[in-house]
């Protein structure tokens, strides 16, 4: 965080009007990847809080993400509302927080480890929410949150998008309004330097243990929306969603910076949308699906020492510049 | 004020690298006591101050302050009654926080913290006033981010948020070794200040002997886990360099008196 960015603003600018031009050539496409981007963007958010705020890699992820598509289709297909679904969905994904915070902080086992006990037992009590490895929530058998919007005959993929910003401004407004109070600064401070925060006496182990919840409780409700909108919800959903989330989280900060608190919370949402556009466009151009992780790893990689390369480019440049400084 | 009774803290207990760092340290401050206490590496005056701050457990005997007996109370709780200023001028604050962020987590030490908002427009006065007194020109840049202030200035403030709910007891953790002399100066003459305007209960562990002698009414050197020099009133302010290390060769029975201490 607090980083400058590294992109000039007329970067960004290009970013914004390439995806603009895109919608207009394919639309049908760009909501697709819009809409998906928006409502992952919710499990961005999650990601944002362990890696950024409190500094924690926290895996937990893979495992939420389906919990909340499981704890959400269990219920939709058992006759719930779905909008009581996808809150219970966020409240699992805060035992699944639990979990992990207990067993890294009270337990002392180191949280990459924590997360990956949590996102092994999570397999099996998905199997068992779900009591099958895959629940179709097929939109004309059962109700889902875009249903309300069946009457106003939106063209496709817009339910989501509308969906996804209402639930967007009202999270980041809540998360900005939290991270400012007294409980929230004690969390960030938490994650800068837990020693200071000792010593100013807070329970850093509580404080912990809260990040995490808030962190999983958004992923869960993030997987309850995506399996909606995907129209099912399925035991292998998760995989590879912390290394998404990580991409999505470093293309925003790039791209638009971490100039405020406020303004990284809306870069990382952004972020999670041009990564579903990257996506998309290039497996218009061809790329294979099975294909998709192996780019998403190296995309991942780019963005994560695109920093480091800018400075040795600088570096470079100067030199270059400047030989005749160079040999003092 | 502090009343610390024959503890003892060994490292690695039972293991070939077991170190015993306290041996018996008892020790009693009157309110308003400044001490100074001194000692070469590996004297224990580090463990002592982190056995009464709580950073970890005492094998054997008991910390009480202000009449509590906190010798079982975890760091943060014993946070409610100590103020704490590191070596490490990045321990004592957050870097990535504003200093009204840092000032205001210092100010509710000892609270709940609730959702109410973590700085208040009132307190901000306040901060503006308090970082006046510093003198650092800190005053205008409430909202900078910690990490970029200079050591000497971190150092200034983590001495502002160690004193800003009064402490019943401050403890200096070597907190000017990591700065330039001419900033280490100053940030000496900061704690005096601050902690003669609150009169408070202060343990300042130094390296620098003329910084022991010159500051605080009592001195204490630690030798080997043990206080082997405890000297007070008219005799402290009379002191000098050459009586602390005759008085060291004497009780330690070591001859090698400025290898052992550093002046």
């Amino acid at each position: 965080m607090n980083k400058k960015s590294v992109i000039p603003w007329i970067v960004r600018a290009a970013a914004l009007a390439a995806m603009l031009y895109l919608w207009t050539i394919m639309p049908t496409i760009m909501s697709g990847a819009v809409s998906l981007g928006l409502l992952w963007g919710i499990m961005v958010l999650g990601v944002f809080i362990t890696y950024r705020v409190l500094d924690i890699a926290d895996l937990t992820v893979e495992g939420t993400i389906v919990l909340g598509a499981s704890v959400a289709a269990r219920m939709i297909t058992a006759g719930y509302s779905p909008f009581l679904a996808t809150f219970a969905a966020f409240f699992a994904g805060l035992l699944a927080g639990l979990l992990t915070g207990v067993l890294h902080t009270k337990l002392r086992i180191p949280a990459l480890l924590s997360g990956i006990l949590t996102l092994t037992a999570l397999y099996s009590i998905n199997l068992r929410v779900m009591g099958r490895p895959n629940t179709p929530l097929l939109p004309f058998k059962v109700p889902s949150v875009f249903t309300p919007f069946e009457r106003f005959n939106l063209p496709l993929n817009i339910p989501a998008l509308i969906v996804g910003v209402a639930c967007l401004v009202v999270i980041v407004a809540l998360l900005y309004w939290f991270f400012g109070t007294e409980l929230g600064s004690a969390i960030r401070a938490t994650g800068n330097n837990p020693n200071m925060v000792r010593a100013q006496g807070i329970n850093t182990t509580s404080m912990i243990i809260l990040g995490l919840m808030l962190s999983n409780g958004l992923v869960g409700f993030a997987g309850a929306l995506i399996a909606q909108h995907q129209t099912f919800a399925d035991i292998t959903m998760g995989i590879g969603s912390i290394v998404i989330g990580l991409a999505s989280l470093i293309i925003g900060e790039v791209l638009f910076g971490t100039k405020s608190f406020k303004n990284t919370l809306v870069s990382v949402i952004l972020g999670a949308v041009v990564y579903r556009v990257i996506i998309a466009l290039v497996i218009k151009m061809g790329l294979a699906a099975n294909d998709l992780k192996l780019f998403v790893a190296a995309t991942v990689t780019v963005a994560l020492t695109l920093p480091i390369m800018q400075s040795y480019a600088r570096t470079i440049i100067k030199s270059l510049r400047r030989p005749e400084k160079g040999g003092e | 004020m502090l009343d610390v009774r024959n503890i003892v803290k060994i490292f690695n207990h039972g293991t070939v690298n077991e170190k015993t760092a306290l041996r018996g340290v008892s020790l009693h401050l009157s309110p308003g006591e400044f001490v100074s206490v001194i000692g070469g590496n590996g004297a224990g005056k580090s463990t002592l101050l982190s056995a009464v701050a709580g950073v970890y457990g005492v094998d054997s005997g008991s910390i009480t302050i202000d009449g509590r007996d906190v010798t079982r109370l975890p760091e943060y709780k014993r946070a409610n009654l100590i103020g704490r200023v590191f070596q490490d001028p990045m321990m004592g604050t957050a870097a990535s926080m504003g200093i009204e962020e840092n000032l205001a987590i210092a100010k509710r030490r000892g609270q709940r913290r609730t959702l109410k908002w973590g700085v208040t427009p009132h307190e901000r006065e306040e901060y503006r006033e308090l970082l006046a007194t510093l003198d650092l020109g800190l005053e205008n840049r409430l909202t900078s981010k910690v990490g970029l202030l200079s050591g000497g200035q971190r150092q200034a403030l983590t001495l502002l948020m160690a004193t800003l709910k009064s402490p019943k007891l401050l403890l200096l953790d070597e907190h000017t070794a990591a700065l330039d002399p001419k900033t280490a100066a100053r940030v000496l003459e900061l704690s005096e200040q601050i902690v003669a305007r609150n009169n408070l209960t202060t343990m300042m562990v130094t390296h620098n002997m003329r910084d022991a002698i010159a500051h605080g009414d009592r001195l204490i050197m630690l030798y080997d886990g043990k206080i082997i020099i405890d000297i007070a009133g008219e005799e402290k302010k009379k002191l000098t360099t050459k009586d602390l290390l005759d008085m060291f060769e004497e009780r330690s029975g070591s001859g090698d008196a400025d290898g052992n201490l550093l002046l």
